[in-house]
């Protein structure tokens, strides 16, 4: 009897030190992104004090005040304008890449069609190509096009970059929702086109919200193609701003930190919000078949 | 128009559908990659417009292949993906492993896992620049103040340092998309075969190795194909930490490319080591698409 006492005990005390220990690894693991993000509320003279400070006295908003003009100090980087530049590229870019992907993942779903399969590993594929090598002849044709360093030249790269992306998403969540469902709303006498907006899509939403949030994210974090096609405030967005500092004499760490928190809150308030489509979109879309 | 079109003849509607999806890639992709062809077929500089009409066959390939400065950056990019992509799994399995077994918190743990996820590479890049600063960064301000030593290590400076922070921090910037997915697996794993391996006999490490791995394989390979989507990511990353430094020591394909491109403005020879990057690119993906559709076959649809 004491027996089963004991090794109930033990075995609880080994889950708490389990839990414990996962815990504290997944601390460690967030330490360095957490690390740069409460330097953005300190002075830079704290940052670069010798010997270190390691438990800042004071945290401040001065850094985000210089950087949007709020104080009586002021930086030279024009941060407010790469952060709406960001936010429009982002949003539209992410918005035309729904649309496209919405109607492609439903086809893809829904119907049998001669080289399905291949389609849909081309879209894939060229979703592979590396920023950089597709920089460089995109560099060249905007350059002709006149679309270098414009808002639009810009969309409509990243729409491209998500359309492939956002397809698999959407794909998979249309597959989840039975195909009766629609078969059933069009022998009640609806088209389907209306099935469609009235059963599949509100079904699917979830699913397609999240395949928004992970476009708009590439989007907005993407670095390779934005910092060759852009060239000024006219559409610079914040990823390629954040160089701007490297640029400067003395490096502004505290500067640099406090746009780090303005590029990762969005992303960071996004993706908690839709978690939970995230996993399972990323899951169903890709195993079952 | 469109309607009569689908009503006449239904099996063009999923064409139709893909209409949009398929004018914008070939647009923004096809098109610039039969350019970037034709680019690498000639002497093209971005100084020397008139250079791009003149055809010099494969001049800029056969160059590359014999040139030591193409194939070290390539095999460094090659053992950095596999470093890099190995840990990302190992470690990414281990921490799927863990949160697995946890009953109190798990989602919260969850969540927490996928902080680095939510990261833009140039900002990972970034983040470890500033930690592995050799003056102010907290790694030597830690080792100093903790007596371990003296001197300021100079990790982004020495390149085989260099090397290792570059790794850490690609590494710290994928390990969740692994971790996520194979918990994922692990959650709509079957209780059944597990029970039976118990049953049976076998001990942990077989149950793990012969029921559970198998089983989560193909999780393992959609990470694999959504890594091998952005694997050139690991650009942003270099760009910000060490820009291909310490004398080219850090170069990947990838900063080589922007490097002879765009500040050579040799285009002809930037646009031949993109078509080799893009083939890579395309062939690994290619490789793990192959795999998971296996592997999904073989399973016969989970869940």
């Amino acid at each position: 009897m004491s027996a089963v006492v004991e090794s109930r005990a033990s075995k609880r005390a080994k889950s708490v030190a389990l839990w414990i220990a996962t815990f504290a690894l997944m601390l460690v693991m967030c330490l360095p992104g957490l690390w740069v993000m409460l330097s953005g509320f300190r002075p830079n003279r704290e940052i670069l004090a010798k010997p270190p400070v390691w438990l800042p006295e004071a945290l401040t908003l001065d850094n985000f005040g210089k950087i949007f003009g709020w104080g009586a100090e002021q930086i030279a980087i024009p941060v407010p304008a790469y952060f709406t530049n960001s936010l429009i590229i982002a949003l539209t870019s992410t918005l035309i890449a729904l649309a496209i992907g919405m109607a492609g993942g439903y086809a893809f779903a829904r119907f049998r069609f001669r080289f399905k399969g291949g389609l849909f590993l081309g879209l894939m594929l060229f979703r592979a190509v590396p920023g950089v090598a597709l920089s460089l002849p995109v560099f060249m044709l905007w350059s002709k096009l006149g679309l270098i360093d414009t808002k639009a030249g810009l969309i409509i790269v990243y729409v491209s970059l998500n359309v492939p992306f956002t397809i698999w998403l959407i794909d998979g969540f249309f597959r989840q929702i039975p195909l009766s469902l629609s078969e059933a709303a069009q022998v009640d006498g609806c088209t389907r086109w209306q099935a469609f907006w009235k059963i599949e899509f509100p079904l699917a939403r979830s699913g397609i919200a999240s395949a928004g949030v992970f476009a708009f994210l590439t989007s907005w974090n993407e670095f390779a193609l934005a910092s060759q096609l852009t060239r000024s405030t006219d559409s610079k967005t914040l990823p390629v701003g954040l160089l701007d500092f490297t640029a400067q004499f003395t490096i502004d760490w505290a500067g640099m930190c406090a746009m780090a928190v303005i590029i990762i809150v969005p992303a960071l308030i996004l993706t908690f919000v839709v978690q939970k489509h995230l996993i399972a979109g990323l899951t169903f879309g890709g195993v079952k078949g | 128009m469109i309607r009569a079109l689908t009503t006449k003849r239904p099996e063009m509607t999923p064409f139709l559908l893909l209409t949009p999806a398929l004018i914008t890639m070939l647009f923004v992709v096809a098109l610039p990659l039969v350019f970037s062809l034709w680019t690498s077929l000639t002497p093209y500089q971005l100084t020397k417009p008139q250079t791009i009409y003149s055809f010099v066959g494969l001049r800029n390939y056969t160059r590359l292949l014999t040139d030591p400065g193409f194939w070290i950056p390539f095999g460094r990019t090659v053992l950095f993906l596999t470093i890099a992509l190995n840990l990302e799994f190992a470690f990414g399995l281990g921490i799927a492993l863990l949160i697995n077994k946890i009953t109190w918190g798990q989602r919260g743990l969850r969540t927490i896992m996928m902080f680095p996820m939510m990261f833009s590479p140039i900002l990972v890049g970034f983040q470890f620049k500033f930690i592995f600063n050799d003056n102010i960064g907290i790694l030597n301000n830690a080792l100093q103040s903790l007596g371990l030593t003296d001197q300021a290590i100079p990790w982004l400076v020495d390149a085989k340092l260099a090397m290792f922070s570059l790794l850490f921090a690609e590494i710290w910037m994928s390990t969740s998309v692994f971790a996520i997915l194979l918990l994922a697996g692990l959650f709509a794993m079957p209780r059944d075969p597990l029970e039976a391996a118990k049953v049976d006999g076998c001990n942990a490490f077989q149950t793990f190795r012969h029921i559970t791995l198998p089983f989560l394989m193909p999780f393992a390979y959609i990470a694999m194909t959504i890594r091998s989507l952005d694997v050139a990511r690991a650009y942003d990353i270099v760009k910000v930490m060490t820009g291909g430094g310490p004398a080219g020591r850090t170069e990947l394909l990838w900063t080589m490319i922007a490097r002879t491109g765009y500040e050579n403005a040799k285009m002809g020879q930037a646009n031949a080591m993109a078509y080799i990057s893009t083939v890579l690119s395309i062939l690994f993906t290619w490789y793990f698409y192959r795999k998971l559709i296996a592997a999904r076959r073989f399973m016969g649809g989970v869940q």
